[in-house]
């Protein structure tokens, strides 16, 4: 449990420094630290295929990021209401601090016991599905429903992004928004 | 910029890339068709394949990467991949109830079985690594009005 809390510490630097460095890049690379050690938080509590999957989309994420920061001077403020901001800020942390304090109380110790519902995909899963990997086992046959919605939801996003970023109307040549490449 | 930066990278990152890029999908395969045996599955796999194609765009220019796989295409298969996982989830009709495993689960820890996960793992590959090559394509060669110049 060690190295768990040494990564969570090393996360939680990594965040407050993507919020508090004045570069938009570094931030980026900061916030690609903290994906990084998510994504070894995963491996090490034995869930390799959360991890494959945080590190691909967080390498995707990075890229796209970096894209979009780089060479680009994009507003930034820093100034403003920082007294009212930082009583917020305070504020809600405490609301949530003693939600989580009245609600973890009731939760069973980490990791133990399995619960009713994943002890019966343990004992049954192989028989019934005939997938080794567990993971797939529930995404695609237990709980495919899930899956069809978050499908549904990706689609949605990118007919989204296409229909947002899209070339607006049918101009003169010379007033067309271009699609260039940098 | 100067001209030949607009057509990508530099010589050694376009080696480099011509070497390693076609691995980098051939893994992206691998883990989604293995994704009922070993870790991974439809959407790591199909980010992965995404990843590939944004490799060869970062070193090559637009040019090249939409020539492999142009926006249209793009959109067909993320398209085609929804209809396909819809229409898997459909056939469950034939025996019975939405999402049923209607083909015959087969040996465990081999490469045919599992009934339709695979196929599943397929059609969210597509759906997954299209949609976002589709969402990288669109958002990085946006250019707005005020940074043409």
């Amino acid at each position: 449990m060690v190295e768990l809390y040494i990564l969570l510490i090393f996360m939680i630097l990594g965040a407050i420094v993507a919020i508090e460095v004045k570069d938009l890049l570094s931030s980026v690379v900061a916030v690609g630290a903290v994906g990084l050690g998510l994504s070894i938080v995963f491996l090490v509590l034995k869930a390799p295929d959360v991890a494959i999957t945080q590190l691909v989309v967080e390498i995707l994420c990075l890229i796209i990021l970096i894209r979009a920061t780089l060479k680009r001077d994009l507003p930034f403020s820093t100034s403003g209401r920082w007294v009212f901001n930082t009583f917020v800020t305070v504020g809600f942390i405490a609301l949530f601090l003693f939600a989580a304090m009245k609600c973890l109380k009731d939760l069973p110790e980490f990791g133990y016991p399995a619960m009713r519902v994943a002890s019966t995909y343990l004992k049954e899963g192989l028989s019934k599905t005939g997938a080794t990997n567990l993971v797939s086992s529930v995404i695609l046959d237990y709980r495919a429903y899930d899956t069809l919605g978050e499908a549904t939801i990706l689609f949605t996003a990118v007919i989204g992004v296409l229909a947002v970023v899209r070339r607006i109307g049918r101009k003169r040549v010379e007033e067309k928004i271009k699609e260039e490449d940098e | 910029m100067s001209k030949e930066h607009e057509k990508g990278m530099s010589l050694i990152v376009k080696t480099i890339t011509r070497l390693t890029v076609g691995l980098i999908l051939l893994y992206g395969i691998y883990i989604v068709l293995h994704g009922h045996v070993s870790p991974g599955g439809g959407f790591a796999g199909g980010v992965i394949i995404a990843l590939s194609f944004i490799h060869l765009m970062l070193a090559y220019g637009k040019e090249t990467a939409l020539r492999k796989l142009s926006k249209a295409a793009a959109s067909f298969f993320e398209s085609m991949g929804a209809i396909l996982f819809l229409g898997i989830a459909l056939l469950g009709f034939t025996g019975g109830y939405f999402f049923l495993n209607f083909i015959s689960k087969g040996e465990p820890f081999k490469l045919f079985s599992a009934g339709i996960i695979p196929l599943c793992n397929i059609a969210i590959c597509l759906k997954v690594g299209a949609g976002l090559f589709a969402i990288f394509v669109a958002l990085v060669l946006l250019k707005f009005d005020s940074e043409k110049r």
